[in-house]
């Protein structure tokens, strides 16, 4: 990848991004869903969008998610 | 009677049942904030106890905020997916605040040319490098904000975690997702607008 297109891939919004305190609000419920339902994303598209462009909230989603993996109520 | 309900009910009364509810809860909270902790492990540069240090403020705040905000809890998933959430949190924010310790760049260097490596493009040839890097300079110049200008060289130039930047600036993720956010927005209308970008896509792709 060249540096034009990757400095165009990362300057790229997606506007139903809701950000990180809006995801953050549903992260349980989207994160129980998606450990069972691949299709979450499609029903969160909101929350989706922003945990493909969070790092940070993209990590705390995939640390959920092997916490809810490794263990039960 | 769920789980769910159980717990809350557990940690709504006083007396030996609340406290009861209180230890078994900080032992699923430290537990999952070890985990947590290993996970993440790459982006620490400590072990041993210091790290298990981390795992203990980690549950001990989650727990503190999970008191706080029990009524908050609406049932929609498992009580405990609702209190992993918090701690999951913590952990980010300990990791935050741990990079402090031992910064690798100082926040507000400023080695443009480092610009396309660190966003994950291939070794340029070195007129490439300098006709971007001098792009996004003058486009974060003449259009950021100084927050905008300061976050943008900080996560983007020099690599500072987001979440430590938060606790350097005393802001929210939010905040500097949002900062950030619109200053992509900004400086990509701006390269457009100076012919270095398309609408649909680089120019140079």
């Amino acid at each position: 990848m060249n540096g034009w297109t990757a400095l165009d891939r990362f300057l790229q919004t997606d506007p139903r991004d809701v950000g990180c305190g809006e995801a953050m609000e549903l992260l349980h419920v989207y994160a129980e869903l998606a450990a069972t339902d691949a299709q979450a994303a499609q029903r969160y598209p909101f929350i989706a969008a922003h945990l493909a462009a969070c790092g940070p909230c993209g990590e705390d989603f995939d640390g959920l998610l092997a916490a809810i993996r490794g263990t039960t109520e | 009677m769920g789980a769910a309900d159980q717990w809350v009910q557990m940690l709504s009364r006083t007396g030996p049942q609340r406290e009861a509810g209180l230890a078994r809860l900080h032992d699923l909270l430290l537990r999952i904030a070890r985990s947590e902790l290993r996970r993440r492990s790459r982006q620490l540069r400590i072990t041993g106890p210091e790290l298990d240090d981390l795992a203990y403020q980690a549950a001990a705040d989650a727990l503190l905020a999970i008191v706080a905000k029990l009524g908050q809890f609406r049932g929609e998933s498992r009580f405990t997916t609702w209190a992993y959430k918090f701690v999951i949190f913590e952990v980010s924010v300990k990791i935050g605040r741990h990079f402090w310790s031992n910064p690798t760049v100082p926040m507000d260097a400023e080695d443009w040319e480092r610009l396309p490596g660190r966003l994950g493009a291939d070794p340029a040839q070195q007129t490439e490098r300098r006709e971007l890097a001098g792009a996004v300079r003058r486009a974060v110049d003449e259009n950021l904000t100084p927050l905008q200008r300061k976050v943008f060289v900080a996560i983007v130039l020099n690599g500072v975690p987001m979440d430590a930047l938060v606790t350097e600036l005393g802001s929210t993720r939010n905040a500097i997702y949002k900062t950030m956010f619109d200053a992509r927005r900004k400086l990509r209308a701006a390269l457009v607008a100076n012919g270095y970008l398309n609408d649909q896509t680089s120019r140079h792709s």
